[in-house]
């Protein structure tokens, strides 16, 4: 099957197969005192150390977490909470509008509920951040800024932001920033010291390691309220029993993705250039979305003129063909993409995309097989139009 | 074939594409999201559009075994069916969204769309039969759903696959049971999807504002009262009229008609309401040709109606009918469906009812 969902969700590699079912057969709460538990906690200090190494990080800078999601979440509410109380005037979030769900709508419930304010930061037509437009933000009123997040690389497109320049940015002003590195981790070279960031979220199942395992690296001197309250585990930032067989696995995984990537990255982005360039020829109509260099290398985020999306995604999955319209779902519905839409596309060219996404286990075959079904998808697409769902 | 299974979440839906699956058809599960801002669950048997009935239709294509999507036609819904049925209200008529939405969303965008994509027709869970092309009754009489299909075109029904025609509403259920499908005692959804609290009135008034005036009496003339809206009234309908003056007979009034442009309601007792002859227009005839000369048929004038014999003269795509026995309550807006026993002849849009 030519799996080209990769962005969604990547094969978990033998490696942490192995390490996790290793784990799920030892006894242990990392927080008992007794023998069980030392060894328990070994395994995860050491897979701390591990994932720290992996990523540029201090291992005391790892906080566990449940996904992406929870550690965005404890990003951007943590933070503000911890800036605001400290001072009440900073109640301001500049983000990107690109950003994933975990986050856009984490800022949205923050100012809906906890009186922030958002300043969305513009992309341009590639999908990148300006820095010029984050500095003019942060100097109108830098002692009202609670903090900065802009993503690594954008889920959808791929773009990579120029996170290091907009962390030194905010670093000027004092203002922490957190980076949403879920889709980069594995893919780019990702250091975090290097990064200038002062939070970033990484998460295990974009980099073959299991869902439900994530990590906050937050620095040492960067406050956060936490979310979870209880036993206090994770720097006190983060409550619960820690789930050591997802956390061997998230940090194996890192080591062995982040090992390979010198030789990966290369591969997938040739293998991507080839669905590209297949996919052109065999639709010539498409156009090509997100940045023309400066872009993950395992993704290809195509739009198809007088297609639906979700036409298109039907028809290449009945021929075993699997991929993304790369939008969110609410009952399965498929808005037009805010990250499209923030590039200025129109509705109907952001409704009218797929995404494509490569990773470790795709071949020349998956390729080939995507470039036969995908013109006479788009032609059948074409046909059935955007009128069944656009305003009559 | 390939077919498009219309999937709502309820028991007939689900049964109709295992049938279809079964009978060796290649069946891809398709719900419609109709709704802009879906409600996370249902309330009551209210509804078919919240994200409870996407989650159930899933469950049943899952357990069918079928491949199954969303696809979002609420732009084309609230075009098509939401604003039809507030400017058919607001010009005094009684409109049936359902027959609409059978008319101008699942035999017309989703059919389109299907069969631009490569299928070749679509099954839903109607209650209804098609018969060497023609469109008939249910076997199950209390559930026959021909009364709301009968809009559409031959080639529409050309398309459309209702495997549930020769079954009761009981052995659906049953058999839904039988093959583990969830939704087996799901409560039918009744009333209007749009209106998730079943208040039409309220619906209407929030579409269409507040539009005070008079109540009239037929026979005297006299106004009897007021009214927030003409549009809220519905020919036939007795309660909520809330007259100050008393009949002067103590029998109690109707609604007797509904006149959009003097915002008028008017009222009277029971017996003004018989029709004997029935207008209409929008003719679509899909079980025979136009009748050239008068002839005798069935007619049913809404849904779950009546049925009455009827003598019937078609002209262009106009239809009077002449009713055999007098009916109360019959609407302008709503349709008048001509049967023979149970085959559908045709239908049309009732304009003028005396
Ligand atoms: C950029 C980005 N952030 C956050 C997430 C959420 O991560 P998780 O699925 O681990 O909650 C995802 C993945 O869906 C993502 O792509």
């Amino acid at each position: 099957m030519p799996y080209l969902d990769h962005a969604a969700t990547t094969p978990v590699l033998p490696e942490a197969v192995a390490a996790m079912t290793t784990a799920l057969g030892e006894l242990g709460n990392p927080s008992s005192l007794h023998g069980a538990g030392r060894r328990a906690r070994r395994r995860v200090e050491e897979a701390r150390e591990q994932l720290a190494a992996a990523v540029g990080a201090r291992p005391s800078e790892v906080i566990f977490t449940s996904g992406g999601t929870e550690a965005d979440n404890l990003a951007l509410k943590g933070i503000y909470w911890a800036r605001r109380s400290a001072d009440p005037r900073r109640r301001r979030i500049l983000a990107s509008s690109v950003e994933h769900h975990a986050v856009l709508d984490t800022v949205d419930w923050l100012c809906a509920h906890e009186g922030a304010e958002v300043c969305w930061l513009p992309v341009d037509a590639t999908g990148r951040v300006d820095p010029g437009s984050l500095a003019a933000a942060l100097a109108r009123d830098p002692d009202s800024v609670a903090l900065v997040s802009v993503m690594w690389a954008n889920n959808e497109v791929g773009t990579v932001q120029p996170v290091a320049e907009l962390a030194a940015l905010a670093r000027r002003y004092g203002v922490p920033l957190h980076t949403d590195a879920v889709q980069a981790v594995g893919a780019l070279e990702v250091d975090f010291a290097a990064s200038g960031a002062d939070a970033l979220t990484l998460t295990g199942h974009k980099l073959g390691g299991p869902c439900g395992a994530g990590a906050l690296l937050l620095r040492r001197d960067a406050a956060c309220v936490p979310l979870l309250h209880g036993g206090g585990q994770e720097r006190d930032v983060r409550s619960g029993t820690l789930d050591v067989p997802g956390i061997v696995g998230l940090a194996t995984a890192a080591e062995v993705t982040t090992g390979r990537r010198a030789e990966q990255s290369p591969r997938i982005a040739a293998l991507r250039d080839q669905l590209v360039a297949g996919v052109l020829a065999a639709a010539p109509g498409t156009v090509v979305n997100g940045h023309p260099t400066d872009r993950l290398p395992g993704i290809a985020h195509l739009g198809f003129p007088g297609c639906e999306g979700d036409s298109l995604l039907m028809l290449l999955d009945a021929r075993g063909v699997e991929c993304s319209t790369g939008s969110a779902c609410s009952a399965g519905v498929a808005q037009p993409s805010h990250v499209l839409l923030a590039m200025g596309a129109s509705p109907a060219m952001a409704r009218g995309s797929l995404r494509f996404s490569l990773g470790h286990t795709s071949t020349t075959q998956d390729v080939q097989a995507a470039v036969a079904a995908i013109g006479p998808a788009v032609e059948r697409a074409q046909r059935a139009g955007t009128g069944a769902v656009g305003p009559a | 074939m390939r077919l498009i299974a219309a999937m709502s979440g309820g028991v007939d839906s689900a049964v109709a594409a295992a049938r279809a699956a079964d009978a060796g058809h290649e069946v891809t599960g398709i719900h419609l999201a109709l709704s802009a801002a879906p409600q996370t669950l249902r309330h009551g048997a209210r509804g078919c559009c919240t994200i409870e009935d996407a989650h159930d239709a899933r469950r049943a294509a899952d357990v069918i075994g079928i491949p199954f999507y969303v696809w979002d036609l609420a732009e084309r819904f609230r075009a098509e069916v939401i604003e039809d049925f507030v400017s058919e209200y607001a010009a005094g008529r009684t409109p049936n969204p359902c027959l609409r939405c059978n008319e101008k969303i699942k035999f017309a965008a989703v059919l389109d769309r299907a069969v631009a994509l490569g299928f070749d027709g679509v099954v839903t869970g109607h209650h209804a039969r098609v018969v060497d092309g023609r469109l008939h009754r249910s076997v199950d009489a209390a559930k026959d759903q021909s009364y709301v299909l009968a809009v559409l075109t031959a080639e529409q029904l050309g398309r459309a696959v209702f495997p549930l025609g020769d079954s009761t509403k009981r052995q659906v259920r049953a058999e839904a049971a039988d093959r583990g499908l969830a939704v087996a005692d799901k409560p039918d959804s009744h009333d209007i999807c749009f209106i998730a609290d079943g208040d039409t009135r309220g619906f209407l008034a929030g579409r269409l504002g507040a539009r005070p005036g008079p109540i009239v009496d037929a026979e005297s003339g006299a106004t009897l009262g007021t009214h927030d809206g003409a549009y809220t009234y519905t020919v036939g309908q007795r309660r909520g009229l809330d007259l100050r003056v008393p009949a002067a007979d103590g029998r109690p009034r109707y609604v007797l008609s509904v006149l959009p442009r003097t915002n008028t309601v008017v009222v009277g007792p029971g017996q003004l309401l018989e029709v004997r002859t029935v207008d209409a227009d929008r003719a679509v005839w899909t079980g025979c040709p136009p009748p050239a000369a008068a002839s005798s048929c069935s007619v049913q004038l809404r849904a779950h109606g009546m049925v009455s014999p009827a003598v019937v003269v078609a002209s262009g795509d106009r239809v009077t009918a002449s009713l055999d026995v007098p009916q109360r309550g019959v609407a302008a807006g709503q349709a008048i469906v001509l049967y023979d026993g149970d085959a559908v002849l045709g239908s049309a849009t009732i304009t003028r009812a005396a």
